[in-house]
This record gives C-alpha cells, sequence and structure tokens, in this order.
C-alpha cells in the first residue's frame, strides 16, 4: 500500500478565470534556457505532434517518438466526422458556456469542471490555429467556414474536412512538426517502440525503446516525458482502432506507479459496418454525421426477412425517433448504442447473420435530392459500399456499435501530469476531460487542446524548477536496469514455443472483454471474466507461438507484448466496471437502470474518479477516489427525452 | 526468381542537415532549373514544340511535290534566300538551323539525362508482370521512337542536305533529289518507317507538352482532355500521314 | 474460395529475396485482401513458419500504411481503394495471385513486402507546411477561402501518403505525391507567402530521392485518393515560377 494522495491541482476562483489565471501564475522558463531542456514526446497523434512541434516552436529540445513508420498514420488520422468549436459562427446560441456545459452533461456528470471549461476555452484558439495552418475545413459558398452539427449537440459547432477530418488535423500538426524536424529542434524516431518507462526517486527520467526495423532496446533521458500514446479501444479485439493501436506505453507506465484511471469508461460508437464472420480483423466506423441525414429502424415484427424496401411504413419501428422526440435519431452514443443492442438482443436485428440496424437515406434523397445528399456523405458511402457491396443510395445502411473510444487513461493533475512527477499524458491517453461518456468531434478538439495549448504551458511550470540541477543521464543503472528488463522480456516470448499466434490470444481475450464488459455489464459477468482473464493469460503465456529473429522486424514479437498488457488491462476494466456500482455514460450496469431502461448513476456514492494503482502480477490493484465536485453544472438525471 | 541487382543503398538519413545543404541554389535560376529533372521536362517540352513546328512546316513545304518540280525548287530557294539581300543567302536559314540544331541537341540531351534518373530510381525492377492501366504504346515507347527518329534524321540529311547517301544527288535540285532517292524502295520504306516512330512520338508528346508546361485540363478542365487528346492525334496523323505519302507517291510514279 | 498465393520473401534490406508459393484455403468473399492474409499467417505460424511481413494499420484506407503489388498493379485492380480495402470479392476460385512489395530505390525493403518511405517525410520536411507557430493565427473566419477553391485544396490535401504513385509508375517518380502536397498549400490563401520558396525546395528535395515523370499517368490510376495528374501541371508551372519570379517584388505583378 502506498501513501498516494491525488491532488488535482485545480486552481481556484470563477470557473471562467481559472486557466487564464493558472496561466498567469505559472512559473515561465527565459528563453535562452529553454534550450537546455529536454522534453520526450511519444505518439505523434494528434496531442503528440500538436505538443512536439509547440514545445520546438518554443524552443525545447525535443526528442518524439512513434512505433509507425512517419509520424503522419498515428491513428488520429481516422476520425472522420469533425472537430468542435466554440465560434457560434452560426449565431444559434453556442458559446464556451454551452459548450462546456454539453461537455460535461455529456461526460454524464463524471468529468472535471474545471478541465472541461478549459478545453471549451481553448477550441476556439484551435480552430484558428489549425485555419493558419492551411487545414482545408469545409466552405460555404461565401468563402466562411462551414459548420454542423453532430452526434447529441443541438447547435451548429462542429467543423469538418469532408469525412477526413482527422486526417487534417493531423496533416496540419504533423507538417509543423516536420517543419521543426527539418529545423533541428526535433529528433524524429519512427518506428521506435516505448516498452518502458524509467523512474528514479519517483520522479521521470525518461523511456526505454525498441527500435522495430533493427530490435535494438535504447534507452532516453528527458527532463519531462509526454505520453501521447492514444486509447486502448483495441482491448475488445475488434474495435474501430487501427490494428496496432495498444495499450502499451500507458500500461507500462501504471507498472511503474501511474495511476490508471477510470479504465471500464469505454465508449461504444452506433454507427459502424456490422462484423460479417469472425474472420473479422476490425470494424468500420461510419461518421456519426450520417445520423444528421439518415433514420435509423428495425421492423416492427420478429423475423421479417423482407427486403428493406419491402416493408411499409407502419411495419417499421423508427425507435430512436419513437423513444427520444426531441433529439431522434442524434441521441447520444451510449443511447443510440444501447438500443441498438437492444432491438437486436430482441431478435429484430438485419442483415445476414442479423447483426444490425438499418440507417436509411431514403428520406433525405427525396427531400434534398440525391445530389445533395451524395456531395454530404459521398465518400462514406463508397467506403460502405466496398466493405459490404451494397449501394446505400439505393439499399438502407447496415450499421451495429462497435468499440470506438475510451475515456479511461492515465490519472492526470489540471496540468495533465501523471501522479508521477515529470510525466506527462496527453490526448485520448489522459483520462481527463469526458467522463464517463465522449461526445462526438470533441476527442479531436481535447488532443489538439493538450498538444497546442495545456501542455505547453504547464511543462513549462514543471521544468522551470529543475533550472541548475543535473538530469539523470542514461548511463544512470536505473537505465540499465530497465533495458535489461525489456531485452529479457522481449527475448522470453521467443523462447515460449507454443502453438498458437498472438492475435489468436487477442481475439480469445477480445471475446470476453467484449462480452461481459461491453455495451451492458452486470455483477455476474464481470466476476466471470474475471476469472476467464487469468485462466486465458495462463494458457497464452505457456502456449503463444512467437517465430523469428528478436534483432529485425519481427510483427509477432511487436504485437505478443501488446496483447500481454492488454491481458491485465482487461482485468483491470473488468475489476473498475464491477467496482463502479451504477450506471453512466458509456457504463452500463444492467443492475443500475431506471424503468425505462436508462442508465441510472449514483451521485452519492460514485462521483469520483476510480483511480488504480498497480500491486504487482497476481495481485489486485488498489482504489484511489478523487471526488468530483460540481458547482457550475448541477448534475440531474442525463435526459434525452 | 532471384533479384539480379545489388540492391540499393538505404535512404540518407531524413533527419540530416544533408538535405538542406544538398538544396544549395546557384545565382543564375536557369542552371537550378537545368539541373532539376522538373526543368528538364520543361526543356523537352519547348524543344519538343520547335520541333514540332518545323515538322510541321517542312511537311507543309514538302507538299509543294505535289505541284511540280518547279514550284518544289523554288521553294528550296526562297529558304535560302529568305530576308535576302538584307541578309546575305542561306543567313535566316541557318539561324533556324542553329535554332532546330540546338533544340534537337538539348531534346536529346534532356531524354537521355531523365532515362538515366530514372532508371537509377528503380535499379530492381518489379519481378512479376506489370498490369498497366493508364500507359499506352506510344508512351512507353518514347526513347526507342525518339531514338529511330533521331537515326532517321542523320541519315536524311546525309541522303536529302549533303547527298553523301545519295549517288544522283544535284546540289539545288531538291526535287530530282527526292525522286532518285525515294524511287529505291528499301529507302522508301525507311522514310515511312521513320514516319510511323515521328507518328508514335508524335502522339503522346503533342498530348504531354500540356501536362509538362502546366496546362491543369486532365480533370480540372474535363472539356479541355479530349481537345488536347485531339490535337496530339491530329497532329500527328497529319505529319506522319502526309509524310508518308510522298514515298508511295515516288514509288508509284505520281510523283516523279 | 481457394487460391494460389506468390509472395515476395526477403529477410532483409540486402538480402536476396524470392517468390514463395503459399495456398490459401477456404477465403470468403467478404473478407479483405489482408485478412486474407492474416488467414495465411496463421497457418504458417501453426506450421512453425515465419508469417509474411506486410504492413497495415488503419485498415480503412487513410493511414496509407498498407501497399502490395497485387498481379502488377498497386493497390490491386480496384480503382481509388487501398489495398486494405481491397475485397476478396474482386478475386475468383482458383485465381493465382502474385505478390510483391513496392519496388524503387527510394523505397528500400525491410522484408518481405514492407517497405521504408521515409522518403516522403523528406518531402515534407523541405518545406510541405505553411509556417505558423501556435497561438499566431488570425480568427478562422477571417480568411475567406471561395468553397471551389477549398474543395480543389482539399482534393490533394487527401493523399494518404501510401506511395502507391510511386509504385505504379513506370519511372518510380513521386511527383503524384509531392504535388498533391503543394497543390494543397499553394492554392489556399494563407500558402501563398511560402508558395515559391516551398514549391522550389520540395520538387528539388523529391528529385533527390525519385525519379522523373513522363507524363504515363499510371500513378492517377493506382491512387487510392484518385488524386488527378493535374496537381502535377500545376507543379510543373509552379516550379518555373519559383524560378524565374523576383520574391523581393512578390506583390508586384
Ligand atoms: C475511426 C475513428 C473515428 C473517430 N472520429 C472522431 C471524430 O470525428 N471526432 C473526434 O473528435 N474524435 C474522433 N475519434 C477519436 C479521436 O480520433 C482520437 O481519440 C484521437 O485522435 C486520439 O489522438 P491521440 O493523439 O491521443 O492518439 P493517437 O492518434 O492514437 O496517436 C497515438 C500515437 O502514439 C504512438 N504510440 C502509441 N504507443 C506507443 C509506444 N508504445 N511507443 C511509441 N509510440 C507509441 C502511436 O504511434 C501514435 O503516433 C475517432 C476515432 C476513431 C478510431
Ligand atoms: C533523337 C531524337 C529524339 C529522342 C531521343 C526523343 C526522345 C524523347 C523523350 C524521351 C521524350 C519524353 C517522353 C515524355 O515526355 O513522355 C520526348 C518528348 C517529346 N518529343 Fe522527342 N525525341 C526525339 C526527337 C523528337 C522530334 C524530332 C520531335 C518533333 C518532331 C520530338 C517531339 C517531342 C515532343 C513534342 C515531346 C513531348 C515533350 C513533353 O512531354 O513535354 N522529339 N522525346
Ligand atoms: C517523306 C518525308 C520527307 C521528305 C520527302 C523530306 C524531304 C526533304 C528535302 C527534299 C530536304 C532538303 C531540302 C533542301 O536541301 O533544300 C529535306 C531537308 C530536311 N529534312 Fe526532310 N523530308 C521528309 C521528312 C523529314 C522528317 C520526318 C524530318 C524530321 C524528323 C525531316 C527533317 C529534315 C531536316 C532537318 C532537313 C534539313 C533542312 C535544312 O536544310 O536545314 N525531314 N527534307
Ligand atoms: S498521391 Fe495517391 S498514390 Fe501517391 S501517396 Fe498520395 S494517396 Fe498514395
Ligand atoms: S505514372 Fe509516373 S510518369 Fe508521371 S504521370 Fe505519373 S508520375
Ligand atoms: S491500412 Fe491504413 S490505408 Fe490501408
Amino acid at each position: 500500500m502506498s501513501t498516494i494522495t491525488l491532488d488535482s491541482k485545480i486552481p481556484s476562483g470563477p470557473i471562467e478565470e481559472r486557466w487564464e489565471s493558472h496561466k498567469f501564475n505559472m512559473k515561465l522558463v527565459n528563453p535562452a534556457n529553454k534550450r537546455k531542456f529536454t522534453v520526450l514526446v511519444v505518439g505523434t497523434g494528434l496531442a503528440g505532434a500538436a505538443a512536439a512541434a509547440t514545445l520546438a516552436q518554443l524552443g525545447y529540445q525535443v526528442k518524439c517518438f512513434t512505433f509507425h513508420d512517419s509520424p503522419r498514420r498515428a491513428h488520429s488520422i481516422a476520425a472522420q466526422g469533425g472537430i468542435n468549436g466554440a465560434k457560434n459562427y452560426k449565431n444559434d446560441g453556442d458559446s464556451i458556456h454551452r459548450l462546456f456545459y454539453d461537455t460535461v452533461k455529456g461526460g454524464d456528470f463524471r468529468s472535471r469542471e474545471s478541465n472541461v471549461h478549459r478545453l471549451a476555452e481553448v477550441s476556439v484558439s484551435i480552430i484558428d490555429q489549425c485555419v493558419s495552418q492551411g487545414v482545408p475545413f469545409a466552405r460555404e459558398y461565401g468563402g466562411l467556414l462551414d459548420n454542423r452539427s453532430f452526434g447529441g449537440a443541438q447547435v451548429s459547432r462542429t467543423f469538418y474536412a469532408r469525412g477526413q477530418t482527422g486526417q487534417q488535423l493531423l496533416l496540419g500538426a504533423y507538417q509543423a512538426l516536420m517543419q521543426q524536424v527539418s529545423l533541428g529542434r526535433v529528433e524524429m524516431h519512427t518506428k521506435t517502440e516505448l516498452l518502458d518507462v524509467v523512474t528514479k526517486d519517483g520522479v521521470a527520467a525518461g523511456i526505454v525503446t525498441r527500435d522495430l526495423l533493427t530490435g535494438d532496446v535504447q534507452s532516453w533521458a528527458g527532463h519531462a516525458t509526454l505520453l501521447c500514446t492514444g486509447g486502448y479501444g483495441n482491448a475488445f479485439y475488434l474495435s474501430t482502432n487501427a490494428m496496432a493501436s495498444n495499450v502499451t506505453a500507458a500500461w507500462r507506465a501504471h507498472k511503474k506507479g501511474a495511476l490508471f484511471a477510470n479504465p471500464c469508461y469505454t465508449q461504444i460508437h452506433p454507427t459502424c459496418i456490422p462484423a460479417s464472420d469472425e474472420f473479422q480483423s476490425k470494424l468500420t466506423l461510419m461518421s456519426e454525421s450520417l445520423r444528421n441525414d439518415g433514420r435509423i429502424w428495425v421492423p416492427s415484427k420478429f423475423d421479417d426477412n423482407r427486403a428493406p424496401q419491402d416493408i411499409p411504413e407502419n411495419d417499421r419501428d423508427y425507435f430512436l425517433e419513437r423513444k427520444y422526440p426531441a433529439f431522434g435519431n442524434l441521441a447520444p452514443r451510449d443511447i443510440a448504442s444501447r438500443n441498438a443492442k437492444q432491438v437486436v438482443d430482441e431478435g429484430r436485428g438485419v442483415g445476414p447473420i442479423k447483426n444490425g440496424v438499418y440507417l436509411d437515406f431514403a428520406e433525405s434523397i427525396d427531400r434534398l435530392g440525391e445530389e445533395t445528399v451524395f456531395e454530404r456523405y459521398g465518400n462514406l458511402f463508397d467506403m460502405y459500399e466496398r466493405i459490404t457491396d451494397e449501394n446505400p443510395m439505393k439499399m438502407p445502411m447496415r450499421i451495429y456499435p462497435a468499440s470506438h473510444y475510451t475515456m479511461g487513461g492515465l490519472w492526470v493533475d489540471y496540468n495533465l501530469m501523471t501522479n508521477i512527477p515529470g510525466l506527462y499524458a496527453l490526448g485520448e491517453a489522459n483520462f481527463s476531460d469526458h467522463g464517463a461518456n465522449r461526445l462526438g468531434a470533441s476527442a479531436l478538439m481535447q488532443g489538439l487542446a493538450d498538444g497546442y495549448f495545456v501542455a505547453p504551458n504547464t511543462v513549462a511550470d514543471y521544468l522551470s524548477g529543475l533550472l541548475g540541477k543535473t538530469p539523470v543521464t542514461t548511463e544512470d543503472p536505473v537505465f540499465t536496469e530497465s533495458i535489461n528488463t525489456v531485452q529479457d522480456e522481449t527475448r522470453r516470448w521467443i523462447g515460449v514455443g507454443g502453438t498458437k499466434s498472438p492475435e489468436y490470444y487477442h481475439r480469445e481475450l477480445g471475446k470476453i472483454v467484449w462480452d461481459y464488459c461491453g455495451m451492458a455489464r452486470d455483477r455476474n459477468g464481470l466476476e466471470k471474466a474475471l476469472s476467464e482473464i487469468p485462466a486465458l493469460r495462463e494458457e497464452f503465456e505457456k502456449n503463444v507461438r512467437v517465430l523469428g529473429d528478436p534483432d529485425g522486424v519481427n510483427q509477432s514479437l511487436e504485437k505478443v507484448g501488446r496483447v500481454a498488457d492488454f491481458f491485465e488491462l482487461g482485468e483491470l476494466m473488468c475489476r473498475d466496471a464491477l467496482m463502479r456500482e451504477e450506471s453512466c455514460g458509456g457504463h452500463f450496469r444492467v443492475e443500475h437502470q431506471t424503468e425505462e431502461g436508462e442508465a441510472k448513476r449514483d451521485d452519492e456514492n460514485y462521483s469520483f474518479v476510480g483511480a488504480w494503482e498497480w500491486e504487482g502480477n497476481g495481485t489486485a490493484a488498489t482504489l484511489h477516489k478523487e471526488p468530483l465536485v460540481f458547482e457550475t453544472v448541477k448534475p440531474v438525471e442525463r435526459s434525452y427525452k | 526468381m532471384t533479384a539480379t541487382k545489388e540492391p540499393p543503398a538505404l535512404t540518407p538519413d531524413i533527419s540530416s542537415p544533408m538535405i538542406r545543404k544538398a538544396n544549395r541554389r546557384n545565382t543564375f535560376a536557369i542552371i537550378d532549373l537545368y539541373k532539376s529533372s522538373v526543368g528538364k521536362k520543361w526543356i523537352m517540352a519547348l524543344t519538343g514544340i520547335m520541333l514540332m513546328g518545323f515538322v510541321l512546316v517542312h511537311m507543309l513545304g514538302n507538299l509543294k511535290m505535289y505541284v511540280g518540280a518547279e514550284d518544289f525548287d523554288q521553294y528550296a530557294e526562297f529558304l535560302r534566300k529568305l530576308l535576302y539581300p538584307i541578309i546575305p543567302e542561306t543567313g535566316v536559314l541557318w539561324i533556324f538551323r542553329l535554332g532546330l540544331l540546338a533544340a534537337f541537341g538539348l531534346h536529346i540531351q534532356s531524354a537521355y539525362a531523365l532515362t538515366r534518373i530514372n532508371s537509377k530510381a528503380r535499379p530492381i525492377n518489379y519481378q512479376s508482370p506489370r498490369d498497366y492501366v493508364a500507359v499506352n504504346w506510344a508512351a512507353r515507347t518514347m526513347r526507342w521512337s525518339g531514338v529511330i527518329v533521331g537515326l532517321f534524321l542523320v541519315w536524311h540529311l546525309a541522303d536529302l542536305t549533303w547527298g553523301w547517301a545519295n549517288p544522283d544527288f544535284v546540289y539545288g535540285n531538291p526535287y530530282a533529289n527526292v525522286v532518285a532517292s525515294l524511287e529505291r524502295a528499301p529507302i522508301a520504306a525507311l522514310y515511312i518507317i521513320a514516319n510511323i516512330a515521328l507518328g508514335f512520338h508524335l502522339y503522346h508528346g503533342a498530348w504531354s507538352i500540356f501536362q509538362s508546361v502546366g496546362s491543369m485540363s486532365a480533370q480540372f478542365n474535363p472539356r479541355h482532355n479530349p481537345i488536347r487528346r485531339g490535337f496530339a492525334a491530329g497532329f500527328a496523323i497529319l505529319v506522319a500521314g502526309v509524310n508518308i505519302t510522298f514515298p508511295i507517291a515516288v514509288l508509284t510514279g505520281v510523283v516523279g | 474460395m481457394n487460391l494460389t498465393l506468390k509472395v515476395w520473401r526477403q529477410n532483409g534490406p540486402t538480402a536476396t529475396g524470392n517468390f514463395e508459393t503459399y495456398e490459401a484455403t477456404d477465403v470468403k468473399d467478404e473478407m479483405s485482401f489482408l485478412e486474407m492474409l492474416d488467414l495465411v499467417n496463421e497457418t504458417l505460424i501453426e506450421d512453425g513458419k515465419e508469417p509474411i511481413t506486410f504492413d497495415s494499420d488503419c485498415r480503412e484506407g487513410i493511414c496509407g500504411t498498407c501497399g502490395l503489388m497485387i498481379n502488377g498493379q498497386a493497390h490491386g485492380p480496384q480503382k481509388g481503394t487501398a489495398t486494405c480495402q481491397l475485397h476478396m470479392r474482386k478475386f475468383h476460385d482458383g485465381e493465382t495471385i502474385t505478390i510483391e512489395p513496392w519496388r524503387a530505390a527510394a523505397f528500400p525493403i525491410r522484408k518481405d513486402l514492407m517497405v521504408d518511405r521515409s522518403a516522403f517525410d523528406a518531402i515534407i520536411e523541405s518545406g510541405g507546411f505553411i509556417t505558423s507557430d501556435t497561438g499566431g493565427g488570425r480568427d478562422a473566419n477571417e480568411i475567406l477561402i471561395p468553397k471551389a477553391a477549398a474543395d480543389t485544396a482539399m482534393d490533394a490535401a487527401a493523399c494518404i501518403g501510401c506511395g502507391a504513385c510511386v509504385a505504379a509508375c513506370p519511372n518510380g517518380a513521386a511527383q503524384l505525391f509531392t504535388s498533391a502536397k503543394l497543390a494543397h498549400l499553394n492554392l489556399l490563401p494563407q500558402g501563398q507567402a511560402e508558395r515559391w520558396k516551398r514549391t522550389e525546395d520540395m520538387v528539388e528535395t523529391m528529385e533527390m530521392f525519385f525519379g522523373s515523370c513522363t507524363n504515363y499517368g499510371e500513378c492517377q490510376e493506382a491512387c487510392p485518393k484518385e488524386i488527378p495528374i493535374d496537381f502535377i501541371a500545376m507543379m510543373n508551372r509552379d516550379f518555373l515560377k519559383s524560378k524565374i519570379k523576383n520574391r523581393k517584388l512578390q506583390g508586384q505583378r
């Protein structure tokens, strides 16, 4: 047991002024001294690329790492829908306060008010920054920026670049990063995977990495380390995340003492293409913006095998419009997902294996004309057709929920620092801003907020305290020790000599986590998962087969370490879900629901952040609670009726 | 099957300041331009246009053959006496000749340099057959058709300008020279083959110049693309087609 | 369906490689091409053979990590589709499929079907950005960009950096990739200040690694984002201008 006290370091004062006054109160680093500090940035997604570029612009020495072959390939590239910004360009009543309010409410009152308010404030500068970098956001004919409303919002505040917003934002950040590389201020290390976080006397000293091309294990010392390594949605195996997305960086930090907060808060996205069979390697998201013009329905009758066109209006159940008249098809993600699961579980699912619901554009095509609908969604339709061989202009799409985003992550304070001094977590890798559920178009916003505007300020405050102190060098025994552990660990897998691929175990693990810790959870299931996961893990340790050479490209070897971490994380997710005896946002405990089947929060007992401390293999993690205080937005039952 | 050549050197360290150093520029932009392969494309295109202009005019001039020996010879005389007496006889002609010679030289030099660059860019070829979608035969054989036309030209000059290859050559009597030369079937065949090669070269070349000089019309100006395809095909067929009629006309006695 | 695969295996950048033949059995129509390879790999592992190394990540056609030469076509036979988005319904039972890595001097083979495309990063590094340090931007709506121009910039910006253009080009030229980035930035008002410098820097860096363009148009056909070769034309024009413009008098018409 340890003596960790969770100090969130939230500034005092009126919520609107906290970030401004905090920025003023933080210490600065003199321009001439900035050069003396080395900052390690791990990850080149929106959060990482933005942070690395900005820190380098400010004058710090930055070393940046990614396991991808180019910084541009981070998974942020795949975000389709858009990014929120409280610009109120549409004059529809939006404001920083409303974005703040919507996000707190959307997060089902499980996020920190102060962080969320800062996010909403900064959202405005993000849009300015991106436009000046040349991000080609959609425009109106007059040349002004276009906006649309996006999953769960009643105002149009989402900026978008066709269906490729994440790509364009990431390319903007990547280009800024590459400019700093050319100026010699960022040292870029691609195909380099973090395998350990090194601490000395409880303070972050640097990292240990493996070169994925040569197998070299190397150490890097830095005054501060920023983990911008993305989410852990691949714990479910099937998710909308990229194949290589993993939890390894955050998990290794966790094992070195960083607390892991709210692991059970995972988001299931309602509009993905249903899996077609077992061999499926990942699921594809269809942007939520489709819900703006598509209507979701299933046949009212069970076992209705007619083609969708042949089912008359009064035999259709537009279940979201029916149950949530105010929001209809735009109901928040968790609600939309759960309702889809419900109708499919009832046996009213559609498609060859009855695992989807319809998303129908027929009415919009009538109302707006084929051209407008195609202009809006053409590239998504093409993508859908490539995968399913069906044309959504003629046949309704089939959709089903899939794991998409993880709200949980490393615990950080207001400064985005974990409980290990000098170790920061940014973007999806931290837990901070979305509470129990993330609103659409907010992750891109958070990643860029953390990277462009928050971390560069707060890191300075920490570094200013290090002036004149000698940093730990890579010769220090803490580094050599870590290198040895990593090397042994990596080589060990090749010696196992079992029969099944790491992929196989990942898939099996994913099934357990999805079944018991997915869209709906209950005590029995979670307990079952908590006994099944360790059993499967034991088999995995004995029976996994990794072939080839540790010194060189070896994709199975990369994979096996990631799967091992998913095993440990999967267990913690279930443990967290079991602990949280309430339903909130993406965490739905079947035992805790209203009569109408809605999530029932327990504010009295569970209005806290659950941050877990690693206690070693085989020992249950320890829970630390950070109470949540709501001063501005009073918790109410989240109702989207 | 195994790769036969040495594998290429790995890409240089991309984070190194090497790249910036290599970018150091010449004071004279034109030299930079010539050093770059995009610049060489400009040169190919501009010289290509000049050469096209020449073959077109040359073909039109040769049409005089159908009018009669006198007209044809007069036309040759006219060329020699262009701007005479302001400028001495054959003066203007020489200016043209030098221009063309330079264009031709630059065209070949650029073609050679680009071909070298391109073969270095893929030292180990695909080991399985390629399945091309866009490339047509004319485009793939530019280097061959070019070389054939080039070799032909040397022969052609030796034949009709200097007379070395033509035993019946009489200076200042081009009509008779042409007839004497093309009466021999193998020579006529040579002319036909060379002109077919020229036609192919122009079929891709006359389309390609638009792209090289930056006319954005493949997609952004869709109405424009058929026009430029049509122009290339028309130009190629016109020049090569008419040129081919001459040897045929001589062989069949229409001209003679 | 059952297929015969001829796959290029090569143990490292300097090793000699060769085609190995594998049987892929029980392949379903709905499988993606890479899922088919996953399946082959799992059987290889079970048989104690080293799996085939190939790159992929998003499997949604957006990250640009995947890329294979399939039957002599970059990204395979379907137009506008990256390898990861290609589905097995495009093939038929009993077919023999040949799979090779991208080949270009600037894309050395790392292992089997995986190549190193860092040269693309070098091109971006040399000038593929608009200088705008964080926090310095004006209000986003102060810059007006006509919709049509914004759309064209977006067409160009859609490039995923997969390298299929280079792989498909008989000359191993990276013109389409480079010109797409140039067009994206050069078409926007924000990109004007650095336009000529960017153009000459990027073109010259590109030429350090890649071949030259003879307007074959194969790149456009292979490009999963269907980026048109018009951007190459635009680059040619901008490059010439970059050499003849007097930038000290840039405002002068
Ligand atoms: C399909 C899809 C669509 C989405 N659509 C939207 C949307 O419309 N709007 C929205 O707001 N959000 C959306 N999101 C969510 C959003 O894209 C992500 O949450 C966000 O981009 C995460 O950014 P990041 O910088 O935190 O991490 P990532 O972009 O995931 O980057 C992680 C980086 O860390 C590196 N890394 C990880 N581990 C290691 C390691 N061990 N060693 C070295 N490097 C490592 C990776 O190489 C990568 O560079 C979507 C997500 C998905 C999956
Ligand atoms: C030895 C003789 C020649 C050689 C080796 C040669 C070679 C080439 C090559 C390699 C190209 C580039 C191919 C391409 O861009 O697709 C080219 C282009 C061209 N050539 Fe030639 N050529 C020769 C003679 C000629 C002649 C005599 C003419 C004119 C009548 C001509 C007209 C053109 C044109 C118009 C182009 C297109 C230029 C461009 O794409 O910008 N060439 N030639
Ligand atoms: C069948 C077709 C052709 C005929 C009948 C023909 C005929 C002639 C004749 C009669 C001359 C000599 C003119 C004189 O000395 O006064 C000549 C010169 C020349 N021809 Fe052709 N020609 C033909 C095709 C071509 C082609 C295809 C080319 C180029 C690719 C070409 C290039 C030249 C050149 C460069 C000269 C020298 C011009 C000069 O004196 O400067 N000819 N041709
Ligand atoms: S231009 Fe097309 S083919 Fe080339 S890298 Fe970009 S997306 Fe790939
Ligand atoms: S295929 Fe190659 S030659 Fe040019 S038009 Fe495309 S780069
Ligand atoms: S795997 Fe990302 S584009 Fe194919």
